[in-house]
């Protein structure tokens, strides 16, 4: 059992794995402790203080920005990133598909808060599409085809194709 | 976190840091339908106030949630946090204002009661001693009509440069209104209020217009903003200003309709 009061020394459950976080400074945000800590680089860390979405994962099942958790604070919850989508979901092939990456630093950030909200409601509207988004900041798409990515696999699983 | 992430601050060696996030007492919505009261735990997050049971019945608290952050932001801030953070700016605590919240401070020594409105002392300062937590905030739920509204530069994402709330009264006809990011702190427009509930008609639910202009020229004196990077005082005085008149004007009406 971990000492939890051993703040340096901690397990947290990242898709679906218990990992060890040894000799952190216990000021460490999640991001950095699955990017420098745990080498799952999926999410990226841009602004730092929860303005552009691109270190979005799910905290139990609450999408958030990683870099807005403390992670000792997180060895009670269960943590997914974009590693642990189970490789090329119908999302992440419609993000390819409908050229909605450029750059692509915003996309695991992206793909996550879509994923998220699929999960959440099974068919929004193109406003509530936008809303759900309006906290992953892409610089070069303009947005449109990310929401023509995200309505295309509404089509999809409508149909029953996923 | 932000401060922890930008190297501003630091956890030194000997300090401690206490999670609340997992104490479930704090994650409450308690309703009291018989007394007309709701009790909200300081760590209930905005996403969780934007549904039932708080969206019907204290629906400018549910309003002021959407505006707050982005969906990632929404699910990890509470409402406890925008009280403690002690800004002007907060958006909840507009709404908590405006309903007459009391927020219940927990210390080693028990608890205290004291008014969302006086929480906050100054930007970043409050009456929260060091041994203390907020621990849940107690409200009203009023019969009537109420809102909010602020204005900012995007609609997702924004820290408000002029937040308005409104709660009007069908029950005791009386009217709160108040007002963020144009002081120091969420100010309550007392004349405001006072002169909004005096020129309201509550038999037939009317107001003049020209009560409605007073009411906006009473909000920008109760207004004290500055000039900083997001606005300039003057478009601040002048956005409260119409934010209020507009809402009493939508809130008259909107009773009116639904009676």
């Amino acid at each position: 059992m971990t000492n939890i009061y051993d703040e340096r020394h901690f397990e947290l459950t990242v898709n679906g794995e218990r990992r060890q976080v040894v000799d952190v400074y216990p000021g460490e945000s999640l991001l950095t402790v699955l990017r420098d800590r745990l080498g799952l680089t999926g999410a990226k860390g841009a602004c730092e203080e929860g303005e552009c979405g691109s270190c979005s994962v799910l905290l139990d099942g609450n999408l958030v920005c990683s870099c807005l958790v403390l992670a000792a604070s997180a060895t009670q919850s269960s943590v997914v990133t974009v590693e642990g989508l189970g490789g090329a979901t119908d999302m992440q092939t419609a993000f390819v598909e409908c050229g909605a990456i450029q750059c692509g630093f915003c996309t695991p950030g992206l793909i996550m808060a879509a994923t998220n909200l699929l999960e959440r409601s099974s068919e929004p509207q193109t406003d509530e599409i936008r809303e759900a988004l309006a906290g992953n900041l892409c610089r070069c798409t303009g947005y449109g085809r990310i929401v023509e990515a995200v309505q295309t696999v509404i089509a999809q699983r409508g149909q029953g194709a996923a | 976190m932000v401060a922890l992430n930008h190297g501003s601050q630091r956890i030194g060696p000997d300090e401690l840091v206490v999670s609340l996030k997992d104490v479930p007492e704090l994650s409450i919505i308690e309703v009291d339908h018989e007394q007309r009261f709701l009790r909200i735990g300081a760590g209930v997050s905005w996403d969780e106030l934007l549904g039932a049971p708080v969206d019907t019945l204290v629906p400018c608290l549910t309003q002021a949630a959407r505006t707050v952050g982005s969906h990632q932001i929404r699910t990890a801030g509470t409402i406890g946090g925008n009280i403690a953070t002690a800004s002007p700016a907060g958006d909840g605590v507009c709404a908590l204002v405006a309903l007459d919240a009391v927020a219940v401070l927990t210390s080693p020594e028990g608890q205290r009661r004291v008014s969302v409105e006086h929480v906050a002392t100054g930007p970043k300062r409050s009456v929260l001693a060091n041994d203390e937590f907020i621990e849940s905030i107690e409200m009203p739920i009023v019969d009537g009509w109420q809102a909010y509204s602020k204005i900012g530069t995007r609609n997702a994402m924004v820290i408000s440069v002029a937040g308005v709330a409104v709660v009007l009264s069908a029950n005791s006809n009386s009217c709160r209104i108040a007002l963020g990011s144009v002081g120091p702190t969420v100010i309550l427009a007392e004349d405001a209020s006072a002169f909004a509930r005096d020129s309201i008609d509550w038999s037939t639910i009317e107001i003049s217009a020209d009560s409605l202009e007073r009411i906006g020229e009473l909000v920008q004196q109760a207004a004290t903003p500055i000039d900083d990077h997001r606005s300039t005082a003057a478009y601040r005085s002048h956005s409260v200003g119409v934010l209020a008149r507009r809402l009493i004007e939508r809130g008259v009406q909107e009773m009116r309709n639904s009676t």
